[in-house]
């Protein structure tokens, strides 16, 4: 049986309201201002609180996983709400396409939305797939290249800003270069340039130097941390309980690898399925080409990080494959996969030995590549201090926060260990 | 430690209690002291507080650490230094026992193992695996005793029965059973304490070997001997529990103490914060008494007549309810009034608790005469058996008849007891739906008696207090493992008993409408509810389920009793005019005996207690199969699963151990290698190789791979693969063949052809976990099957690379070998099945898919539920009868997993099919089945089918599984009879 569902209309792009979850704030707030430029009117959801996720309970099974639960029980929070005219609205959610339960958050929402008497509200799939075809929403080359530029930025600006506050002499200086960047760069964007190479390169440099010009005391004591995980749960707040905030409020550094690297690594399974299993030539060859042409973005990125020798520039994403096949088969593709793995043991040689790797309660490809993994990584580097931590709308603040602090205070003791070696041999030498 | 303070003071607020010591320079304790805090925290730490600086400190300086898990929001708000609870435990360590290498401590609900030597790891239970200490006192109240005489009843056990050990409710449901069934207190006793202790080193070790200087800290494992004396055992050690083992985290947090305190303005800043609302509060259940007089006035209509009894000779009907938390029973006349009724605890055996009630009963009404007697609940069989009563009845039935005797109308009934939520939707005066709970959600009467209980009240109590709460805690849905991680967060941001006893409440009755009934509005339920059961009789229950639905219900005035109720008019509907149950003579005489055995009549070696009543009624527990029972000759004519079974297996080419070769093939029988076996058997066998797997999974091969387990909460299919794997591992098998498969053979019923991700990449679970296999050659490589013009080429490659290297040609052959046997393998099973259904339909028996994936045929997985569904009568297939013969079906998902389109192709072809039921299994963690398990009951309710789910785990508790099965038995039964 196969019901029907109202579709997000060509007509709809001047009409409608776009309501769609917010994740990574800084990414998610450049992604939204290319859009706007397009003609649609979009809108990032921010509401937050009990309500939210009681709805997610309400009307999605309870066995699903968190940011189904979350992101499903925001929207119909945001319906609910009164602010909206419910008829000129339409939803958007993600669809990877990959055989992780994620690819059926779509389904999830619209039979919630019938549940909840919005059933007349459209969902469009926003998936580099073609999944969804007959919607209204249609992705252009132009939209492409933005999108692309602004996750650049948006992975920079983050980067940079975590490592910025952990020393911060004022605090909100660094905040502040971050909103004002995001307000630059989409006003560049609606003026039609800003993501050509040339321009990337330019505002980059431009940005490093800027947030190198902020005041700091790298004095302080302070563990440096990582954060892998399930993608909604790594960057939303909403999701991780605040877990940057956390971490800053513990003086630590954060390290959280960018979304560039989850579309590239979409990108290069596409090959790999091909290398394992057999397929079509061309397509190698498309893929190939798309890869080279997207990492050499990245690459933008990472040069003009380098450049200034106050911060720790990401491993580019070839490096990246290298430090999943180090561990496991580049074949475990399913949710974040080998990717996941791989960042950690990125983490470890960038010297992020103490790692968080967040997931939703019972996410199934967490138990291979995350808690799985965790014994091999370890001997592969037996400074690896990783704790895995699960979420869901029963885990209790506390108790989580509680495993974090245990992580921490191994981390500390590691810090005070490696620091007092190297007084030895600073004395010795 | 800080030179300029003269004292150091260590406080350790844990979950359930409150430690503090007080120092002095050389490192001496001057004080300690440990005490319960009942949530009491800022109070407690107050009080403690004013005592030291009294008593203590008189004046001089003191530096202070706070640590412990709920000391942690307190410490934050008052500006007092925290240290984390292992950290402290470790310090205190180093400083106190410096030769210690490994440190198990258990607490309230924290379970930790530190390992010091030869590389320093700290462990700690995920956020799931429930609490040690709660746990244990939850099985006492369980068993009716305190911690003192638990320890006591262990060390007379006997024997130990295996219980679940990953959290309290699936232990819960383990323990239950065994109780109503007779099991020994003392036994149960000594299973409790090991379970506690396989969880710590299944769940912490992981596979890291527990040797060397062993220290026991924390509450339970200091005040239980016993338990001890488990861990001893399991592990050969002997552990040690050293002076002040309650104190160790308190002592780490007082060596570390630097900062001074001011006490007096500490316990203005802890009174200060004692009234915050942090908390996620939600609208409370009563704003003012009047509202809830009008409450009490409409609900107290709803009454049953009760009358005396007349006097005269007067023909009765007896009900019994034997629950499993309570016993009730009912006595009614022949028109259905109530003349007498009882409701009572269990205590953990109901048998003796029966004699009284009827012993009494003969005594006071000698002229009343029982003319037919039923008995429903839990314990049903051993009752119906031990005092020879006339008729059993399911408990959704007995609940479903009192419930429409008393509103004939009746479109829904809601019934949550002591530990089943059981729901039915009425169509037509016949049940047309079933819900009931799962083993992982028993948030019911005994869970709100379990809070209770821990927070040092009386349930009464309890719950009256949540009727006029203010901000009535949101404590969400889940489980009460999760629920106790909740309360603990209400209770360090400092909310009230009564706002969490109204939070509660709330929190069950949203876990019978989302969890059990998974329906969002009142409109889907009917126009008539009738809610019973005991814990409705709590008004603040009731309230919340209306006030949640918005919809005004019914309960009956015996809400509690309904069941016993229903057994009486099931005694009465069957009556024959004179009833079989024990006389008064009879009970004086009533002998009960138990004794336990292992029955050896097959491989399973099922544990038996064996109740023996009047030395020739016997009443026998925990068999699997009708075998023990006396009915030797098994006819598994009828059921798939069995043959199944029973042809994969003969795909191996040997298994046992002396006749394997270095050129053995290992391959583990688990996850797909239950449907893939006849592919790789036949594409070995023609490239020359012969071909060993393990025998069929039992505990022994389970216990194998425990330890090396990353993940407590993956699925229990996945977990047996450990131990597969070690069993080839010990045969000194040299090669081991387990590819990874992210795609499935593609069956063209869905939109792709996915394995889930756990089937897909277990093997690289097990390369990263499993040390051993280093010294074999381990295949793992990504194989695609999808793709038969390309696997031939392929596979050359990875054998070569791991195995041998063989021609292009022979490699051809042997896939091609292969899939003709895969193929074969398959449209065997279609075979079989459709000869099954024929048969079935020959002699008009009902026929059930029991819908799994291909490993639930495995027998540790399905807990032998195919052969207890084929036992009442029902033919058993499985779901892949019915690929190849489907087409692709539209679905409201995205269909994209092999395994589970077959699920809704099996769905969609039997919704027409009158004699055919569909009941799915489901392994506990399995996330993709929140998926299907929705849009299967979708499809075949949008037919008028009834949907069944059977939750499986480690451990099944087949008491549940046959209530469902026999409640869907029962309501096909009541169909036919109005068609």
């Amino acid at each position: 049986m196969r019901s029907a569902y109202p579709t997000f209309t060509a007509q709809m792009r001047s009409t409608y309201t776009i309501l769609a979850p917010m994740m990574a704030p800084i990414q998610f707030n450049l992604l939204v201002n290319v859009l706007k430029d397009e003609g649609y009117t979009i809108e990032l959801l921010t509401n937050d609180g009990p309500e939210v996720v009681r709805k997610g309970l309400k009307y999605v099974h309870n066995d699903t996983c968190y940011p189904a639960l979350l992101v499903i029980g925001q929207m119909i929070d945001a319906l609910d709400s009164g602010i909206y005219d419910n008829h000129r609205i339409a939803l958007a959610i993600t669809q990877t396409g990959g055989g992780c339960r994620a690819s059926n958050y779509i389904h999830l929402l619209r039979k919630a939305l019938v549940k909840a008497g919005y059933g007349y509200v459209p969902v469009l799939s926003l998936n580099l797939k073609g999944m969804d075809r007959n919607s209204g929403f249609r992705v252009t080359v132009r939209m492409l290249r933005k999108g692309i530029a602004a996750l650049i930025y948006g992975d920079a600006l983050m980067l940079l800003r975590n490592q910025c506050i952990p020393y911060e002499h004022h605090p909100g200086s660094t905040d502040f270069k971050v909103n004002r960047w995001v307000d630059r760069l989409s006003v560049q964007f609606r003026q039609g340039f800003g993501y050509s190479r040339f321009s990337l390169r330019k505002n980059l440099k431009a940005i490093v130097t800027d947030f190198a010009a902020i005041g700091i005391d790298t004095n302080r004591p302070v563990v440096k941390v990582g954060i892998v995980g399930e993608i909604y749960m790594k960057y939303a707040a909403l999701g991780n309980n605040h877990l940057e905030q956390f971490l800053h409020s513990q003086s630590c550094e954060v390290m959280i690898p960018g979304i560039m690297g989850f579309v590239l690594y979409g990108l290069y399974n596409q090959l790999e399925d091909i290398n394992l299993y057999g397929g079509s030539r061309v397509k190698t060859v498309i893929v190939k080409i798309l890869l080279r042409y997207v990492g050499k973005f990245e690459h933008i990125a990472i040069e003009a990080i380098r450049q200034n020798p106050r911060f720790i520039a990401p491993i580019p994403f070839e490096h990246t494959v290298d430090s999943g096949r180090e561990v496991l088969s580049l074949g475990c593709k399913m949710g974040e996969g080998w990717l996941l793995t791989a960042e950690m043991r990125d983490l470890a040689k960038l010297g992020y030995h103490n790692i968080i790797c967040v997931q939703p309660f019972g996410c199934l490809p967490n138990h291979i590549v995350g808690k799985g993994m965790i014994h091999k990584l370890k001997e592969l580097d037996e400074r690896s201090n990783i704790v895995p931590i699960d979420y869901d709308p029963g885990a209790s603040r506390v108790n989580q926060e509680n495993r974090i602090k245990l992580m921490l205070s191994v981390a500390n003791e590691n810090r005070l260990k490696a620091s007092s070696v190297a007084d030895r041999q600073r004395i010795s030498m | 430690m800080s030179e300029a303070m003269e004292l150091n003071i260590g406080l350790d607020i844990g979950s359930t209690t409150i430690k503090a010591v007080v120092i002095d320079p050389a490192g001496s304790i001057v004080f300690s002291h440990y005490e319960r805090h009942y949530s009491q925290i800022t109070e407690m730490t107050a009080k403690l507080l004013d005592t030291i600086d009294n008593e203590i400190l008189f004046g001089r300086k003191a530096a202070i650490m706070v640590s412990g898990s709920a000391g942690l929001g307190m410490a934050d708000r008052c500006r007092l230094p925290f240290i984390q609870e292992v950290h402290a435990t470790r310090l205190a360590a180093k400083n106190m026992l410096p030769d210690t290498d490994v440190i198990i401590e258990l607490g309230g609900e924290d379970a930790k193992i530190l390992f010091l030597t030869h590389g320093m790891e700290v462990r700690m239970n995920g956020t799931c695996a429930g609490g040690t200490g709660s746990f244990i006192d939850q099985m006492a109240t369980l068993l009716g005793v305190d911690i003192n005489e638990l320890d006591g009843l262990a060390a007379k056990a006997h024997r130990t029965y295996t219980i679940a050990s990953r959290c309290g409710v699936f232990a819960k449901s383990d323990v239950q059973p065994l109780l109503n069934q007779g099991a020994k207190q003392t036994d149960i006793a000594a299973s409790i304490l090991n379970a506690v202790v396989n969880q710590t080193i299944g769940g912490l070790a992981q596979g890291r070997p527990i040797i060397g200087n062993v220290v026991y800290l924390g509450g339970p494992l200091t005040f239980i001997p016993q338990l001890r004396s488990s861990f001893d055992t399991i592990l050969n050690i002997k552990g040690t529990c050293p002076e002040n083992s309650l104190f160790y985290v308190a002592l780490g947090a007082a060596f570390c103490a630097t900062s001074e305190i001011d006490i007096p303005t500490a316990i203005e800043t802890l009174q200060a914060h004692r009234s915050d609302d942090q908390y996620a509060s939600i609208s409370p259940l009563f704003t003012d008494a009047l509202s809830y007089e009008h409450f009490k006035k409409r609900h107290a209509k709803a009454t049953v007549p009760i009358t005396t009894f007349p006097p005269g000779k007067q023909e009765v009907y007896l009900g019994i309810d034997a629950g499993s938390t309570t016993v009730k029973t009912v006595v009614i006349d022949k028109k259905g009034n109530i003349l007498q009724s009882t409701y009572q605890g269990n205590s953990g055996n109901p048998v003796p608790i029966i004699k009284n009630i009827l012993e009494q009963f003969y005594v006071e009404h000698p002229e009343a005469i029982i003319i037919s007697s039923g008995v429903t609940g839990y314990g049903e069989h051993i009752i119906k058996e031990a005092f020879t009563v006339d008729a059993g009845v399911v408990e959704t039935v007995a609940h479903f008849l009192a419930a429409r005797h008393f509103l004939p109308d009746v479109d829904f009934v809601i019934d949550i007891g002591g530990q089943d939520i059981k729901c039915f939707k009425i169509h037509n005066k016949v049940v047309d739906n079933i819900f009931l709970n799962e083993a992982c959600s028993s948030g019911c009467g005994s869970f709100l008696q379990t809070f209770a209980t821990a927070l040092g009240t009386s349930i009464d109590e309890f719950a009256k207090l949540g009727l006029f709460a203010t901000h009535p805690v949101d404590l969400g849905s889940r489980c009460t493992v999760f629920m106790n991680s909740s309360v603990k967060q209400a209770q360090k941001e400092g909310s009230s008993l009564a706002d969490i006893s109204a939070g509660l409440s709330i929190s069950v009755v949203k876990n019978a409408l989302y969890k059990v009934i998974r329906t969002p509005s009142a409109d889907a339920l009917g126009k008539h509810i009738v809610v019973q059961g005991g814990t409705f009789l709590n008004d603040a229950v009731l309230r919340a389920f209306e006030q949640e639905l918005q919809v005004e219900v019914i309960r009956p005035d015996i809400a509690g009793l309904m069941g016993a109720y229903g057994a009486a008019l099931h005694a009465a509907e069957v009556s024959k005019g004179t009833s079989t149950i024990l006389g008064i003579d009879d009970l004086r005489q009533f002998k009960h005996t138990v004794s336990s055995t292992t029955c050896r009549r097959c491989t399973n070696l099922c544990k038996l207690t064996v109740n023996t009543f009047d030395h020739n009624r016997r009443y026998i527990s925990g068999n699997r199969c009708e075998k023990p029972l006396g009915n030797t000759a098994i006819d598994d004519s009828l059921n798939l699963y069995a043959y199944k079974l029973e042809k994969i297996v003969s795909y191996a080419h040997c298994v046992h151990d002396s006749t394997i070769t270095d050129e053995t093939i290992g391959i583990p029988l688990g996850l797909n290698m239950f449907e893939l076996l006849p592919f790789w058997s036949t594409f070995f066998k023609s490239l020359g190789r012969q071909i060993v797997i393990p025998p069929l999974s039992n505990r022994d091969i389970y216990l194998l791979g425990q330890g090396s387990i990353p993940s407590d909460t993956i699925c229990f299919p996945a977990k047996l693969v450990h131990g597969q794997v070690q069993y080839l591992l010990n045969a000194g098998v040299k090669t081991i063949f387990y590819p990874s498969m992210t795609y499935n053979i593609d069956e063209q019923l869905g939109d792709n052809h996915f394995n889930c991700p756990v089937v897909a990449y277990y093997p690289e679970v097990l390369d990263a976990n499993l040390k051993a296999l280093a010294r074999t050659r381990f295949v793992k490589a990504p194989v695609g099957l999808h793709k038969k013009d390309e696997i031939a080429k392929k596979l050359r490659t990875i054998l070569k690379k791991t195995i041998d290297s063989y021609p292009l040609s022979s490699i051809r052959c042997a896939v091609e070998d292969a899939y003709a046997a895969y193929d074969a393998y398959l449209s065997d099973i279609r075979t079989e099945g459709r000869r099954i259904i024929e048969a079935a339909r020959q002699k008009q028996m009902t026929i059930i898919v029991l819908a799994g994936r291909p490993y639930h045929i495995d027998p540790e997985v399905n807990h032998g539920i195919d052969r207890l569904i084929h036992d009442f009568g029902v033919a058993v297939i499985s779901e892949d009868v019915f690929t190849g013969i489907r087409k692709k079906i539209a679905v409201d998902v995205l269909n994209q997993w092999t395994y589970h389109a077959r699920l809704y192709a099996a769905a969609e072809a039997i919704a027409n099919e009158d004699d055919i039921e569909l009941v799915q299994l489901v392994s506990f963690g399995c996330g993709l089945d929140a998926i299907t398990s929705d849009e299967t009951r979708a499809i075949l309710e949008s037919h008028g089918k009834m949907y069944t789910q059977l939750k499986i785990d480690e451990i099944a508790n087949l008491g549940s599984v046959r209530i469902r099965i026999r409640s869907l038995l029962a309501a096909i039964e009541q169909k036919k009879r109005q068609l």
